[in-house]
Parts: C-alpha cells; structure tokens; sequence
C-alpha cells in the first residue's frame, strides 16, 4: 500500500503526461483554463499550458464573512481536472471555510457571507437561481468526522441516489460504490447491519462510497482521516490517489506529509491577526505539490514546510 | 533520592469523611426508594378496594346500557369507550400540530422566531386544565362543535377531545423538538451533502435519528390525554352517568371523569353500596392501562431506534 503511494510520487510527472493525454476533450472550460493559467504555468515550468488538465472549478478574489468578521480574503485560485489539490495551512486559516465555499455547504450558517466568483463550468454558484441542492449533487463532500447515518449501510449508499430519483438498479449501484470505494469485500456479507458497527476507518470510506454513490463531479473532502489512525489513513489516501481517475478531489489537510504524499497541486493558507484579535485567512502560495514542498517562493511557506511555524 | 515509607493508617484516610460519604448515600437512596414505596402503596389500596368491589358486584351489572354507580350499573366499557374516543380526537389534534411545531422550531425557524415561539408554546403548556376545560365548553362546543354539527349537543365528547389536544399539543412539541435537536448537525450535514434538501432531510434524516424521543413524546401526551380530568369534566357532559355509545358528538365520561364526579362535592360517596369501591376498581384499570401503554412503547421505541 505504501509502496503504490511513494510510486505514485516518484513519478507524478510521467502519470500527470499520461493523463492529461488521455484527456483530450475540450470543453469551453478550457479556454478560460488556460488562460486563467497563464501565469501560473509561468512560475511552474510546468512544460506547455495546453497539457494542463482543464480548470474545472475557479476561485475569483474570493471572501468570506461570518456577520462583520472577515474570515477569508481575497482567494483565487483555479482547481483541476482530475487532480487532487490539497488545502493546507495552520488551524484557523480559512482552508476549510474556502472548502465550504465549493458547494455552497456555508449557506448552512446563517450568517454566513461569500464575496467574489466561485465559478464551475464557467457558471457562478453563488450567481441568482442557482440552488444548493443542484450544486450538492454534483459537488460531494466527505467531513472531517464519519458521519454515516444511523441506517444500514446500504441505506447510507442508496440515500443519496434514491432522493435524485435513481432509477437503475440500485444494488448494482451500491456494490459499485461500495467497491470503487474499496468497502465491498468487508460489508458484502452484512450489508443490512447498522453503518455504526464499522470500524471508523469502514466508516469513512462509506461515506466516500456514499458521495460517489452520486456520481457527483468533484468530491470535496475535510480532513477526511483525521480521526482515523495510520493505517486507515494509508487506507484512504490510497482510495484518493485511485479515486483521481474518475473525480476530481479536493482536500483540506493538517497533514503536511499527508499533502505531499497524495495531491498534485497544493495551496497554502496562512492567517493574519489583526490589532483588534481578528483573525482573517489568506491564500500564501499556490502550485504544484513537488514544487512547493521543495522550492516554495514565498519565505512564509517555507518557514511553515519546515516547521519554524504554525 | 529517598522516599519515605507510607504507612497503611495514612492511607486510610479520614474516618469523619467516611462516615459523611455513607450518610449522603442513605440519603440519597431513601429519596429514591420512597417513590418506589409510594407506587407500591397506591397499587396496595387500589387492589384492596378493587377486589371488594369485583367479588360482590354481580357480574351482569358490569355490563349494561351505562355507567350509573348511583343505580348499581357499573358498565365500565362506557368509561373506557369514552376515554378511547376523547383520546384519539385528542392525538388526532395533537400529533400533526405538535410534531409540526416541533419540526419548524427545531428545522425552519430563525434563531429568532424561536426565540418568542418556544416560550409561548411552553407558556400554553401551563395554562390550568380547568382553564382549558372553561374554553372548551365556551368556545370549541358553541363555536367550533356546534357549527359544524348545528345539531349536536353543548355537551360532547369531541369538544372535550378538541379541549384535551390543545392541552397535550405543547407537550408534544417541546419533547418532539428537544429530540430533533438533539440530532447532531454532522447527521444533517451528510444529507445536505448529499443534495438533500430540507424537507427530505427532516423526513428521512432527523426523524428517523429523533423516532425515539418522538415515539415519547406521544406516548407522554396519550398518557396526559387517558388521565386528564378536567376538561372532560366539564365539556363531555354525562356528570350523573353515561350512556355506552360510540358516538363522539354524544356526551360521554371517562374513567377519570367518573371517578371525580362521583368522589367529589362531600366527604361520603353517595349513590348505591358498592359506588365506592366501584371507583377504586376504574382507578386501578386506568394505572394498567398506562402500564400497559409505556412498557409498549418502550418495545416499540426499542425495535425502532436509530441510534446515533
């Protein structure tokens, strides 16, 4: 397992080429992909900006206030096809706020407040008449904590497409979820028992199981192995790395090792404290995972890299 | 380093303490056993009564048009026909008004609707029953009742009902919401995720979590409605006795109702010999049925219970 991983890293390069080849469609996204890359892929070097995977979601000048407090400013930046992007940053820094943002999950704090362009497919989710609900469908989400209904597990698969009004077979649906989601082998036999006699690492990868059950876009994943021990969180970011052909993934990490090992691009967020105590997020640095781990351009990203803060 | 040898009389501590520690647990234990003790006791002097009366009333005199204590009919289907009756219109009123309620505070409302709706429901859950019981008679018959059904009595079993589910409305709100908010936002969060919208989150998400608290909640106010007096006392009608009938726009007396019609207004019981007894024998079956009614819902609640 940790084998396929460390692979996975050596030649992030050549699989990277691999897939952008293979993903030849263009669709009007791309047009404004690259040219919203341009500078990016200047910093980068990252050969030619058309083997870039598409931009699927785009972050612009991106705000967030809870009533008067100004939680995260001024964000952009451009989330791809395909690839996992990582969220990084000390606590309090505005990562999973940002991460909320995607499919609109903080429209559940009332005074919660988004400024700016969250743009996918080109459209603005935060533009009038576009419902949460849509959104949610096609932009999944895994929490930091498994939260698995009380129901059967398969149930927990099933309820996301039985409320779209799925009208395929449904078990065909759920063991392809459950295994995509690498649970089937261990459940298969007890399908009908309480989710919550799981371990928590089973836990999580049913709720990814339960996300995909949807066949959503992009899956938005918090902290997802946070509260699982190490081997779990091997277990999961495996699933990530295999997930990648299929989805595009975002996740928000405390890890920085976890980053490292799993995602293709990386952003760091860093936090300024006011006078007044108010602490207010912002984007530090954004490009590739090996880049920025290795050679990051701003003296804050490498202070917090190598441990000197946060 | 040395460390100084520990002698087992240091470690023993304080005898005073001891001593207090055992008193406050007497204490304790007493308040809790008295509550037992008194159950047993009120068991103890139905049963005693209750036997008397079974074992010389002649039996066919406990099944007759009506209950008459004052004239040796003791037909206790009319008492439990009429609390079965003022119960379901009760819980007919009581489950979708509460449960609704208890959705749109616990769901919908606005932090601050909230905030005056929820003490206003729980202020109506103090008003006195007889209150309830004067407002039923003076409202719901003349103006609710009687308008409907332009030829129904003043007194009727379904104004009493009417009455009786305004009164356990609240209760079943305040529980049925305290349930649903105890439901952890990580549950709805999953369902939003999912690209479920509120409503079917609250369906198939919060209730199904909270179906424990609920199934209480009902089961507390179904208990309310089969023990509550007043209302039917005073807007059912059928103070003297009863006729059996099914009819809930005829008047009609509960088994409560009887009990306090006919122990009240003087120091004896008037009526024929065993009209004493007789209330001890409706007592006891009323403790029963109650019995009954929560160790059902108990199993009920068991079996259905999504635990999270």
């Amino acid at each position: 397992m940790t084998d396929r991983i460390e692979t996975h890293l050596g030649t992030t390069e050549e699989g990277q080429m691999a897939q952008e080849q293979a993903n030849t469609s263009t669709t009007a996204s791309d047009v404004a992909a690259t040219s919203a890359e341009d500078s990016d892929a200047v910093r980068t070097s990252g050969g030619d900006p058309d083997d870039l995977n598409p931009v699927i979601i785009e972050l612009e000048n991106v705000n967030v206030y809870y009533d008067d407090f100004h939680a995260v400013s001024d964000v952009s930046l451009p989330i791809r096809e395909r690839e996992i992007t990582a969220f990084i940053g000390p606590s309090g820094c505005g990562k999973s706020t940002v991460l909320r943002c995607l499919n609109r999950m903080n429209d559940l704090i009332e005074s919660a407040r988004v400024e700016g362009g969250v743009n996918y497919h080109g459209v603005d989710l935060y533009g009038p008449n576009i419902d949460p609900v849509e959104v949610r469908r096609r932009i999944g989400m895994v929490f930091q904590k498994p939260n698995p209904f009380p129901k059967s597990i398969y149930d927990n698969v099933a309820f996301g497409p039985k409320i779209a009004g799925y009208k395929g077979n449904m078990d065909d649906l759920v063991e392809q979820s459950l295994d995509r989601a690498a649970l089937w082998d261990e459940v298969k036999d007890k399908l009908d028992e309480s989710a919550y006699a799981l371990s928590g690492g089973q836990q999580q990868r049913l709720c990814i199981a339960r996300a995909i059950a949807t066949s959503p876009d992009v899956v938005l994943m918090d902290e997802p192995a946070s509260a699982l021990d190490p081997i779990a969180t091997l277990r999961i970011e495996e699933l990530m790395y295999e997930l990648k052909a299929e989805y595009t993934i975002i996740i928000v990490t405390h890890n920085m090792q976890q980053a490292g090992r799993v995602s293709d691009r990386t952003a760091f967020f860093s936090v300024d404290i006011q006078d007044d105590g108010e602490r207010t997020g912002r984007l530090v640095e954004f490009s590739e995972t090996a880049t920025l781990f290795t050679t990051p351009e701003k003296q804050e990203t490498e202070d917090y890299i190598t441990g000197r803060f946060g | 380093m040395t460390t100084q040898p520990i002698t087992a009389q240091e470690l023993a501590g304080d005898p005073k303490r001891r001593r207090k520690e055992t008193r406050v647990k007497a204490v304790f234990m007493v308040a809790g056993f008295t509550s037992i003790a008194i159950s047993i006791a009120i068991i103890v002097s139905l049963a005693g009564e209750a036997w008397n009366f079974i074992s010389q009333v002649e039996l066919s005199a406990l099944w007759t048009l009506g209950w008459f204590p004052r004239r040796g009919l003791y037909d206790i289907p009319t008492l439990v026909i009429a609390t079965t009756i003022i119960s379901i219109i009760a819980m007919i009123v009581a489950i979708p008004l509460g449960l609704g309620a208890a959705a749109y505070l616990a769901e919908y409302a606005t932090p601050r609707a909230r905030k005056w709706l929820k003490p206003t429901i729980e202020v109506l859950a103090g008003i006195p029953s007889v209150v309830l019981g004067f407002w039923a008679l003076t409202f719901i018959s003349p103006e609710i009742v009687q308008r409907i059904f332009t030829s129904s009595k003043p007194f009727t079993m379904l104004a009493a009902g009417l009455g009786v589910g305004v009164l356990i409305t609240p209760l079943v709100a305040t529980v049925s919401e305290d349930a649903m908010r105890a439901v952890p936002l990580s549950l709805r969060e999953a369902s939003y995720g999912l690209g479920a919208n509120k409503a079917t989150t609250v369906r198939k998400v919060v209730f199904p979590a909270a179906i424990s608290g609920i199934v209480a909640s009902l089961i507390l106010a179904l208990s309310r409605a089969i023990g509550e007096t007043m209302i039917v006392f005073m807007a059912a009608g059928a103070v003297g006795g009863a006729i059996r009938t099914w009819n809930p726009l005829e008047p009609g007396q509960t088994m409560t109702a009887a009990i306090a019609s006919l122990a009240t207004g003087s120091d004896q019981v008037a009526g024929e010999g065993l009209a004493f007894q007789s209330l001890f024998f409706v007592g006891l079956l009323l403790f029963l049925l109650t019995l009954a009614l929560n160790s059902i819902s108990n199993r009920v609640v068991r079996k259905y219970r999504e635990t999270y």
